[in-house]
């Protein structure tokens, strides 16, 4: 297993959102696509999905509604409102803006200032 | 039904709680058994597999309690958070609790008993359907609300304005309802009284104008519901049944409803007779007179009509009624008043005072605010150390504030709550207090709905206040350099903060109030102890009205004689005399006098307006009224000996410019007779404590029978040994004489009614000011001292005196309450020049009172600042190096 980064404070509800983006999934599924699309490569504590979770629906950037897994056990799927679809699109250009920056700063070599 | 949709929100809340509990915790459950799923499959076996789910899942209580947050809907469970967590503060805190609900218990209570007092006199209006409607009529410069029989007919008949205007007067008779015949008091009312109130019977029927048919013409009688309960046990049988009225028959022809006691707030009578049957009521008839002014008039406002109109209309009328009758009614005027305190006579000052009070209670709560503001300020810094902690652990400072808000609620609450059961309690007592003991005078102060809400939104409002004392130190708290030194904005200490702006006030209003109360009792003291013209001590008053014993006309002088000499025989008797009224009474005979010279005999010839008193031999001396010049009333001024006179000091001096010239000399009566002045007797109080010296004369009671006797007998016997010897003596003359026998200092309450409550309000007012007082000083100087305990500690380790010790803790303190003081003295000294209109001899330029004040305040600035101070005093050195 590859080195784990921690979250940055405020990047959990951007990750829920763009894996809820993907189609319907329950708790433990967004968990396992988060993993997935980030290639296993940021830390997150299991429970700590839930309150994050809360949060979005009480926003209104999620929707929950209950139904049964491929495991045939029940679980609470959520989706995307429209709202949160707007949400995450402005949170993607935020963070891809804010990222390029950092990194160009960090990129940044003593002879080039 | 506030109540009911409230509780219902709440269940439903609370059911809707545990449905989202369950959910929560089946939704964590799944997503553990979800992935022990995939651990299973990864070949662990399945109890493996949930141990390792639920070890990867995390503090599991923890995510659960953050996720009920991140819900939402925490309204009423936050609340009873912070109300529990506030019981427990205040338990653990029982002395700060103490004090803060006993101080606006204090502030709610004197407020909702003075509202209710306030609301029963001035905001409600008389208890009868649509009472904004009514008006009375006054006449006169003086705002008088007497008029007479003549005149109120010509009103009622001509006026355009009132649908219906009434007349009611009340009177005291005798009434033999089959047991012992015993004085009460009623209203004579005229025959469309009850239609022009319109009121219904609760029982039978109520007398109309068409039962009026000339004099004695009416014989009925309507009961009060209250007399009808307490007299004849609520017998529904009762109408129709005969009572006994001054011996004359009456038939009870109903009862009057619970709700309605009459048209004066303060006078609840027992009954209503006919005004056309005051003859046999009160043993004479004044109804043809012009001149015998001594009815109210009530009337219901036309809709449509303005009150102005009908002021102008009432008053062309006084005009032509002028012109018709320009003896009597000569310049006469009329305007109109809100019924049910005697016009503008009892209405005005009541209006005052109770604004006044209310005013001053006004001025209590808010004292107790800025009292409590600062205790809750005090104790915010005490706990300043807790709120860092909560900040620096991650709470929001609008969770702490909330938390506080709820702990000021709740006290603010217990507070309120409390200090309405007081009131409520003194509301009751009030409302069942007669004051006087011949006369049913009080009033229903009961506390209604208004009074409630009243009290809750003071209690929130005030609790509110108090907030907003320490919010700002919350909200400014440094969470790390409270932690690390302990200590909040020493700095702030040196400017002058809007506490000690809070301390000053409420001292200042505290004074106000100390010294208001020290004035009144001064004031009533004094008045006591001031000549009156007569001695009330050691004499005893025997009063009867001998025409309501069946004695007629030319039997009364004669048995008056003969009580007289039954008295005088009483063993320990040292004087006895008979009057037809007493000084101070609440009665009394105002007449009018002309000079000698004048010949026509008309107001604007009037020589003085004097009060008439008709006395027996030996009167003066019974009273202890002395004599300065002249000689006594004889046995020998009677009908046939020419007509005589004592009148007092201000009357010689009115009319004839000194005593000396006075003897002698003549004046002329209301009728014209020529009366010689014989004597001369010192000045009195006559109607009350605080009028200006009026002119009086007294009569030969032979030369102007009256059946009305007021026996005065002066013995230094026990009162009641003397009570049941004269008792006994006069039943043995007549043993159906009616007779109430009282000292003469019981009668004095009637007079001394409106200075005794004064003082008794203001002195209540003062307590609690002075309570304030103490405990405001106590909160800030212990506030302060526990401030500044790590610098007290140095200062003492550093080798201060007790003394500068004292001056560093308390200084601030001792000169915020003088500055306090003496604003709050110059104030109450301003403010009590009203109060010399009520209390006689209040006056506040008195040394003792200056003296007291200043005394007052000082001891209880120190009472307040004694615990403190010893703390301060007691600091060891070593707080110093604790570091706080």
């Amino acid at each position: 297993m590859t080195i784990q980064a921690q979250l940055l404070p405020g990047t959990l509800d951007l990750l829920i959102l763009r894996a809820a983006s993907l189609g319907p999934l329950h708790g433990y599924g967004i968990l396992l696509r988060i993993g997935q699309i980030s290639g296993n490569a940021l830390l997150i504590e299991q429970g700590a999905l839930y309150p994050g979770l809360f949060r979005l629906v009480r926003q209104g950037l999620l929707k929950a509604s209950w139904g049964t897994s491929e495991n045939n056990r029940r679980a609470k799927f959520y989706e995307l409102t429209t709202a949160g679809r707007k949400r995450l699109r402005e949170e993607t250009e935020g963070w891809n803006r804010l990222a390029a920056a950092i990194a160009s700063a960090l990129a940044v070599q003593p002879e080039e200032v | 039904m506030k109540l009911l949709a409230s509780l219902r929100s709440l269940i439903f809340s609370s059911f809707q709680r545990s449905q989202i509990e369950d959910e929560l915790e089946g939704e964590l459950r799944s997503h553990i058994q979800h992935r022990a799923d995939d651990l299973e499959r990864s070949g662990l076996p399945r109890a493996e597999a949930e141990r390792r789910a639920r070890i990867e899942f995390g503090g599991y209580q923890r995510f659960k309690e953050e996720s009920r947050q991140a819900i939402g809907g925490q309204f009423i469970e936050t609340l009873l958070q912070d109300v529990r967590f506030g019981l427990r503060m205040m338990r653990k805190n029982p002395g700060f609790t103490t004090v803060a609900v006993l101080t606006l218990a204090l502030g709610i209570g004197a407020n909702a008993v003075v509202f209710s007092v306030l609301n029963a006199l001035i905001l409600r209006p008389l208890n009868v359907p649509q009472a904004q409607n009514l008006y009375m009529i006054q006449s006169g410069k003086d705002h008088s609300p007497h008029q007479s029989y003549p005149d109120y007919l010509d009103l009622r008949d001509r006026n355009r304005g009132f649908e219906g205007l009434a007349a009611y007067n009340i009177s005291p008779a005798s009434v033999d309802a089959g047991e012992r015949p015993s004085r009460i008091w009623l209203y004579e009312a005229s025959g469309n009284y009850f239609d022009v109130l319109g009121i219904r019977p609760y029982l039978g029927r109520f007398f109309h104008i068409s039962d009026e048919h000339g004099p004695n013409s009416s014989p009925y009688i309507v009961l009060s519901y209250a007399y009808w309960c307490s007299h004849f046990q609520s017998d529904r049988g009762v109408v129709g049944r005969t009572v006994w009225v001054n011996k004359h028959p009456y038939t009870i022809l109903g009862i009057a409803p619970p709700e309605f006691r009459g048209t004066e707030l303060f006078f609840a009578a027992d009954f209503w007779v006919p005004l056309v049957n005051q003859e046999q009521v009160e043993g004479e008839s004044d109804l043809n007179s012009r001149t015998a002014r001594e009815l109210e008039l009530v009337g219901r406002l036309k809709p449509g009509v303005s009150p102005a109109q009908l002021t102008a209309d009432l008053n062309s009328i006084a005009l032509s009624m002028a012109k018709t009758n320009p003896k009597q009614d000569e310049g006469l005027s009329f305007s109109l008043t809100r019924p049910g305190l005697l016009g503008d006579m009892l209405g005005q000052p009541v209006r005052g005072f109770v604004t006044g009070l209310m005013l001053l209670a006004g001025l209590i709560l808010l004292a107790a605010c800025a009292n409590l503001g600062g205790l809750f300020a005090a104790r915010a810094a005490d706990r300043s150390k807790e709120v860092a902690l909560r900040l620096a652990l991650g709470s929001s400072r609008k969770r702490i504030l909330r938390q506080l808000l709820t702990e000021a609620t709740l006290v603010s609450l217990i507070g309120g709550v409390l200090g309405l059961a007081g009131s409520i309690a003194v509301l009751r007592w009030l409302s069942a207090w007669q004051p006087l003991p011949n006369i049913p005078i009080n009033v229903a102060v009961n506390p209604d709905g208004r009074t409630y809400a009243v009290a809750l939104v003071l209690a929130l409002v005030s609790g509110f206040l108090c907030l907003m004392v320490p919010v700002r130190q919350v909200l400014r708290t440094d969470p790390y350099q409270v932690i690390k030194t302990g200590e909040v904005g020493v700095a702030r200490l040196r400017r002058l903060s809007p506490r000690d702006v809070l301390l000053a006030a409420q001292i200042a209003i505290c004074a106000v109030l100390v010294t208001a109360s020290l004035v009144a009792v001064r004031g009533l003291v004094r008045s006591l102890h001031s000549n009156l013209g007569f001695t009330a001590e050691n004499a005893m008053l025997v009063v009867t009205e001998l025409d309501k014993a069946g004695y007629s006309r030319d039997r009364v002088p004669v048995m008056q004689r003969r009580m007289l000499d039954a008295v005088e025989a009483i063993p320990g008797v040292t004087a006895a005399g008979y009057t037809d009224r007493v000084p101070l009474g609440l009665s009394w005979n105002n007449s009018i006098v002309f000079a000698d010279t004048t010949t026509e005999l008309k107001t604007a010839n009037v020589a003085a307006e004097v009060l008439a008193y008709n006395v027996s031999p030996g009167y003066f001396k019974a009273a202890g009224t002395a004599l300065l010049a002249g000689r006594n009333i004889t046995w020998h001024d009677d009908k046939n000996a020419p007509r005589v006179a004592v009148v007092n000091k201000e009357f010689a001096r009115r009319l004839f410019g000194s005593t000396e010239n006075a003897i002698g000399s003549y004046y002329k009566a209301k009728d014209g007779t020529r009366v010689q002045v014989v004597g001369v007797a010192e000045d009195g109080r006559y109607t009350s404590l605080t009028e200006d010296p009026r002119p009086a004369m007294f009569l030969p009671i032979l030369q102007s029978p009256t059946s009305g006797t007021w026996l005065v007998v002066r013995s230094n016997r026990d009162p009641r040994q003397l009570a049941a010897a004269l008792d006994e003596s006069l039943h043995s003359l007549d043993a159906g004489l009616p007779l109430m026998i009282i000292t003469w200092h019981r009668e004095l309450d009637g007079s001394l009614f409106a200075a005794r409550t004064a003082t008794v309000s203001l002195g209540v007012m003062g307590g609690l000011g002075a309570v304030l007082v103490v405990t405001g000083i106590f909160g800030m100087a212990a506030y302060s001292v526990s401030k500044r305990l790590r610098e007290l500690g140095i200062r003492i380790a550093l080798g201060a005196q007790r003394k500068e010790v004292l001056q560093a803790a308390l200084g601030r303190t001792f000169r915020l309450l003088v500055f306090g003081s003496a604003a709050g003295l110059l104030l109450g000294i301003a403010a009590s020049r009203v109060l010399s209109f009520i209390v006689y001899q209040a006056t506040s330029r008195d040394p003792l009172v200056l003296g007291g004040v200043v005394l007052t305040m000082l001891l209880l600035g120190l009472l307040a600042a004694w615990i403190p101070a010893r703390r301060a005093t007691l600091v060891p050195p070593s707080v110093a190096t604790r570091g706080g």
